[in-house]
């Protein structure tokens, strides 16, 4: 999976080259709409991008030639257009709704005849497109900021944060079901008769923490050379796309941190679990918490101040995919990034202080699995 | 200095006292048998001894030392449920293994090749151990050990699931560790093999040390006051007898209390009769095992 995510970066951008060189690119089908103008001087500005207008004199012409297929649809410029800018279109298709481009086309078309004449060309062409929103990110002193924010920015943190959450489930589980195979076959007796419990554990936990930030290190070395083909290639999006400043940095950190994590989670769970599939079920519960993030992605882009990202942001398990994914939305006040990392630290050695017990109680025990009730009782004997 | 040290040892699992105030020790050089019912603690004392499990009270001492890392590393373990990673070479498994003994990857290589070719399992080294049966894989794992060459090695039912053949090489490969001065703790269900190979021997029942001591002096303890004979000739009445009993190709003379068994053999002699076999009726370690268990049923 490490060299996988950038290795099939470099086919996309390698298969879209070829095919855009194979491929011609295909060309803008014209539509034609018929009107009838029942008012007249609606005779300008007929060509409307890919559609053509085409003026019948009455509204039975147009519908006769509607029927012929010679037109898909036409609409009625008559007297209630004047006062209360009502317009009439007929069509023999079922839709939802007049599609946009016509839509537009018909506006654009009323209005630039309107105002022909009385106006410059200038302003009719500035009613039609009245605002182009250039925004400008500054900081606090005043000059342009390096990071300007928009979906080019939230790109690579949405990438990262989704391939973060896959790897934390796909190890979790990994760990897991290593932790039940050797459970299963009792090998686990025999690398205890090497290495203590502790030994053993966290050189589970920091072999996975190593694991994921070989990962992290792989994918953002190859994320910027990955952008700029892209973006020499394609131009377009691709040139807007930035990576956040604080991102390689917050990136290796949540990226270690969250491996950390969930893989003294995953010790714990693989100890008292009998075998490798009920360990996997049980894995499911905190594994779901590095999906949650992704989920409500959508409310985060829409509302990107609610408090509801800072708990969690904070909170342990989902604070990894959160943090990541709202580096490319928003800015992140530091108070909230220090207490997430604070958090993430200690409730990695809490639980990994648990896990420990837990694995000494538990490991050689095969069979049923204990309830909470018993793990809480035996944690505490011990 | 003993190789091993249990001193008042006690360990309990929720109510159930796993291990009960159990003391022995193993020297340097000894081939001691740990037997007993299931259930009886040998698995928790062994783990006890390995520091994999922590005993409520009471102390273990492994070659002198409380456990530790240098102790761990000294240390062979074979526990009684075996298993490898399926999916390693056997190469592999060796060298990871013994790589968690402090090992280094070229000392484990050659070492891997003399006990492979030793126990003639030279052609499985690339193979994986999904592709071997469980003998082989017990061999395997027998080798890993003992591949770190460590002063005390503790053998949890060595025997079991093993052909007769492999059997020997296991048994064979046991008294060698012994002559080089290795100390050896061999938990067995197979009497014979206990007698055949152990010097002393720690029986436990219910968590308790039920018999401790040298082999043969607990033997002679539960010798019964009869002979076995086996005899050509007529016996007729034999004075000094207070019984017989027929066994096939021999028979077991009880003796009255007050003759000896020289008195009786010179008897038999001075009547002329033809003596095969003499000896005293020792139990095996199977009857004294299957007495003392049977009597703590009761």
């Amino acid at each position: 999976m490490t060299l996988i995510m950038p290795v099939l970066g470099l086919l996309a951008i390698g298969v879209v080259q070829l095919v855009s060189a194979i491929i011609e690119p295909p060309e803008v089908e014209t539509t034609t709409i018929g009107y009838v103008d029942e008012i007249g001087g609606f005779n300008q500005y007929t060509t409307q991008g890919p559609i053509e207008l085409v003026r019948y004199d009455t509204q039975d012409d147009a519908t006769a030639a509607m029927l012929k297929a010679d037109v898909p649809e036409y609409f009625v410029i008559s007297t209630p257009y004047t006062s209360m800018g009502v317009i009439n279109r007929y069509t023999m298709e079922k839709q939802l709704e007049t599609p946009p481009g016509t839509s537009a086309a018909i506006k654009r078309f009323l209005t630039s005849n309107v105002l022909s004449g009385k106006v410059p060309q200038e302003t009719i062409d500035l009613v039609e497109a009245p605002l182009r929103l250039m925004t400008t990110r500054l900081t606090e002193t005043g000059a342009v900021a390096t990071e300007q924010g928009g979906f080019g920015n939230l790109l690579v943190p949405g990438i990262f944060s989704l391939l973060l959450a896959l790897s934390l489930n796909f190890f979790a589980s990994y760990m897991v079901q290593g932790l039940g195979e050797e459970k299963e076959s009792r090998l686990i007796e025999v690398l205890l008769s090497s290495v203590t419990t502790r030994q053993l554990l966290v050189g589970k936990v920091l072999g996975l923490g190593v694991a994921g930030l070989v990962q992290v290190v792989v994918w953002l070395v190859s994320a910027p050379l990955l952008l700029n083909l892209a973006s020499s290639t394609f131009g377009g999006f691709f040139s807007t796309i930035q990576i956040p400043g604080n991102f390689i940095f917050l990136g290796i950190i949540y990226f270690v941190l969250g491996y950390l994590l969930f893989a003294a989670l995953s010790a714990g769970v693989g100890a008292i679990s009998p075998n490798a599939r009920e360990g996997q079920q049980l894995s499911l519960i905190y594994s779901m918490f590095a999906i949650v993030p992704l989920w409500f992605s959508s409310l985060l882009m829409m509302f990107p101040k609610s408090p509801i990202w800072t708990v969690l942001t904070i909170f342990p398990v989902t604070a990894p995919v959160e943090a990541m994914l709202r580096l490319g939305v928003s800015d992140i006040p530091a108070w909230e990034l220090a207490t997430s990392i604070v958090v993430l630290g200690l409730s990695i050695i809490g639980v990994l202080f648990i896990s420990i017990k837990v694995f000494r109680i538990y490991l050689l025990m095969y069979g049923k699995r204990p309830g909470l009730g018993e793990i809480i009782h035996n944690i505490r004997n011990q | 200095m003993q190789a091993v040290e249990v001193s008042h040892v006690v360990k309990s699992f929720a109510d159930k006292v796993a291990v009960d105030d159990l003391s022995f020790s193993v020297a340097e050089g000894e081939l001691f048998g740990l037997i007993g019912p299931n259930g009886a603690g040998k698995t928790t004392t062994i783990r006890m001894m390995m520091d994999i499990l922590k005993p409520d009270s009471g102390e273990v001492t492994i070659l002198g030392e409380k456990f530790g890392e240098t102790a761990r590393n000294k240390l062979g373990y074979l526990p009684e449920e075996r298993g490898l990673y399926k999916k390693l070479r056997v190469i592999d498994t060796i060298i990871y293994l013994a790589s968690l003994k402090g090992m280094d990857r070229r000392s484990v290589e050659a070492k891997a090749d003399e006990l492979l070719e030793k126990t003639g399992m030279s052609y499985v080294k690339s193979k994986k151990i999904e592709e071997m049966s469980r003998g082989m894989g017990q061999i395997i794992q027998f080798i890993v050990t003992i591949i770190h060459d460590p002063q005390l090695v503790i053998l949890d039912e060595p025997f079991s699931g093993l052909d007769p053949v492999n059997t020997e090489l296991l048994k064979e490969m046991c008294l060698d560790l012994k002559n080089q001065g290795k100390a050896l703790i061999l938990s067995a269900h197979q009497m014979n093999q206990v007698e055949e190979l152990c010097d002393r021997i720690l029986m436990v029942n219910n968590g308790r040390a039920v018999l401790y001591g040298d082999l043969a002096e607990i033997k002679s303890r539960y010798q019964s006051n009869a002979v076995l004979l086996d005899f050509k000739g007529e016996l007729g009445d034999v004075p000094g007898i207070a019984g017989k009993r027929q066994h096939r190709g021999y028979v077991e003379l009880l003796l009255d209390g007050k003759t000896t068994p020289q008195q009786l053999l010179e008897q038999l002699v001075s009547r002329g009769i033809i003596i095969k076999r003499f000896e005293m009726a020792t139990p095996s370690l199977n009857e004294i095992f299957l007495k003392e268990v049977g009597k703590n049923k009761k």
